[in-house]
């Protein structure tokens, strides 16, 4: 299964993987960020229960030094 | 205007209250340490910062920029710098939003050459109205037409902040005339954003009557950054008492003694 993140493609077993596997999987626990799902903004609060799939395009984005 | 210095003379957006005239940028600074420190000196209330994808090479223990400057001591101020279309901007402060729990107070800009960094105001219009729709409270970087910012204002945008010169040129107040039309025109907050090169600048900006400046530049690549913050934050109040104070009358022409014309010794 091929997931497109952050403009990456990153393969995975499976045919789906948990929002919360993810984030472990990227060593986001504990970090600041948001999601977006092909487009969509999905919830912190909505997480569990979200799955990534095979084609999926997924942004997670973060506060940087900015003007 | 109430001029009465001994009330308060805070500074007031969308109904949140804020002490400092000066809001700062976080770009360009050498690390976080750095940043906090300039930000400390500067004792700014409202620091801007941008949304981008997170770096999913890092280690887990890596600090943030929210770390550093954390909700508690600090009104945020998301933009959305690098956006050049009504789409892009819209998304990111969808985006900011969800990172910063609910957070709604956001500085949109809609930039429209990637040399100038002049803003489209096209796009800036249409993407204030989603915004404002949506419930985000709306600071604007625009150009300084005066009819522009109007605009902005009358679609509900809660500060109107035309820029002085070009983002990150530091050439300082170049149309004063302007900035004060817009001043004069304006019921919501005028910030000065983009140009401040030194104190002076920001100075001028605050007698003309700005209600503040927003600067990262002129802070961040000083050579002492952190003398420069504290630099500006002496400027924005000197030109704002000086602005409340009322300056006298240019008499072009016309010279006037300081020192009495009578008793001279002959």
């Amino acid at each position: 299964m091929r997931i497109n993140i952050n403009g990456n493609i990153q393969e995975f077993k499976g045919k789906k993987i948990t929002a919360e596997e993810l984030i472990t999987k990227l060593n986001l626990n504990g970090k600041r960020f948001a999601i977006e799902k092909n487009g969509e903004i999905i919830s912190k609060n909505y997480l569990n229960g979200i799955y990534f799939n095979d084609g999926d395009k997924i942004e997670i984005i973060g506060a940087v030094g900015g003007g | 205007m109430d001029k009465n210095l001994n009330k308060n003379d805070d500074l007031i957006i969308a109904g949140r209250s804020f002490q400092s005239r000066l809001l700062i940028g976080t770009g360009k600074y050498n690390n976080f340490e750095e940043t906090r420190a300039a930000i400390d000196s500067s004792e700014s209330n409202i620091v801007t910062m941008a949304i981008r994808r997170i770096n999913l090479g890092q280690s887990p223990d890596e600090p943030s920029l929210l770390e550093f400057l954390p909700p508690k001591e600090f009104t945020y101020l998301p933009n959305t710098a690098g956006c050049f279309s009504s789409d892009e901007a819209v998304r990111t402060l969808r985006l900011a939003r969800e990172l910063l729990d609910g957070h709604n107070l956001v500085k949109l800009e809609v930039l429209g050459d990637p040399d100038t960094l002049f803003p489209n105001v096209v796009e800036t219009i249409n993407a204030a109205k989603i915004l404002v729709k949506d419930g985000f409270d709306v600071m604007v970087y625009t150009s300084d037409d005066p009819i522009i910012a109007k605009q902005l204002e009358d679609i509900g945008c809660c500060a109107i902040m035309p820029l002085a010169s070009l983002i990150g040129s530091g050439m300082g107040i170049l149309n004063p005339w302007n900035l004060e039309i817009i001043i004069d025109k304006s019921n919501v907050p005028v910030i000065v954003d983009a140009g401040v090169g030194t104190a002076s600048d920001a100075s001028i900006a605050m007698e003309l009557g700005c209600d503040g400046v927003l600067m990262n530049t002129a802070i961040a690549l000083a050579d002492n950054p952190i003398l420069m913050a504290s630099a500006m934050k002496k400027a924005i109040e000197s030109g704002r008492e000086a602005f409340l104070a009322g300056r006298m009358n240019k008499k072009l022409y016309s010279a006037s003694p300081s020192s009495p014309v009578e008793g001279l010794i002959k």
